[in-house]
């Protein structure tokens, strides 16, 4: 095979906003520029809050229907849960040097991620462009993203 | 392993990353930066110098750190480095590979 199959682009497709997987998302994507793979994020469904101006500093981690958080289900329902357990995991978080949202963004763009917003969920949401960060590169529907993707070593991943 | 660069051998592992920062000079530097591609410039120094200052320091780097050291920032550190900038620029400057994730 072609260069033994190394991957050269990660097309990555963000569909949720709760803060693990956003995380996930962009240290997958800043990783990947790390090691000299190219990198792009398509943000669709729920993804999009994760690039909403008004919306991205203010994204939880879920506490229910989460095994892994170790807690029953109703108290992981009980008003405050989600922001006690977000606010617990961004301090654990900034000891290891990771950066909230809005700056973890900028370093991506700036390390040359290309940021894609779907235009399908876009419409779905009533969401225009200036609702979103200025990073953008654009809005593309599901074929432009393919479009993008095409090449040998090109990888997808859907969060 | 050994390496022989420029008529000396260094010490460096598998993936080409000096174990002994003691046998690095500049002349190793800028002969490890051609075996990448890059021709150092007086702005890839400036970045090296930090580099190396911070890991004297003992003080952990990451693509963040960079962005933050008021040496340069992220989009200039790409240009400078281009393809894997962090673990290209250690390689250059004779300390280990770093082992964040951002």
């Amino acid at each position: 095979m072609e260069d033994n199959g190394k991957i050269k682009k990660m097309m990555i497709i963000l569909s949720k906003a709760t803060l693990e997987n956003v995380y996930a998302c962009f240290v997958l994507a800043n990783g990947a520029r790390m090691e000299g793979i190219q990198a792009e994020i398509f943000f669709t469904f729920f993804g999009l809050e994760a690039i909403h101006r008004k919306k991205l500093e203010h994204l939880h981690i879920a506490t229910v229907g989460n095994p892994a958080m170790h807690m029953p289900t109703m108290l992981g329902g009980l008003p405050g849960m989600e922001a006690l357990a977000t606010s617990m995991m961004k301090k654990e978080m900034e000891k290891l040097d990771i950066p909230p949202v809005g700056e973890f963004i900028e370093i991506l763009s700036a390390s040359g991620v290309k940021l894609w917003a779907c235009k399908l969920a876009m419409d779905m949401f009533h969401y225009k462009e200036e609702d979103l960060i200025e990073e953008l590169d654009g809005v593309l529907t599901v074929g432009d993203f393919y479009k993008q993707g095409s090449g040998v070593g090109t990888h997808m991943l859907f969060i | 392993m050994e390496k022989l660069i420029i008529g000396r051998s260094i010490d460096v592992n598998e993936e080409g990353f000096m174990n002994q920062f003691s046998q690095w000079t500049r002349e190793i530097g800028e002969a490890l930066a051609l075996e990448n591609n890059i021709s150092l410039s007086p702005r890839h120094w400036e970045v090296i110098d930090y580099i190396q200052k911070e890991y004297k320091n003992d003080s952990p780097l990451s693509i963040r750190k960079i962005g933050k050291s008021g040496v340069v920032d992220i989009k200039e550190f790409y240009e400078l480095f281009p393809d894997a900038p962090l673990k290209t620029a250690t390689k250059i400057a004779g300390i280990p590979k770093p082992v964040s994730c951002i």
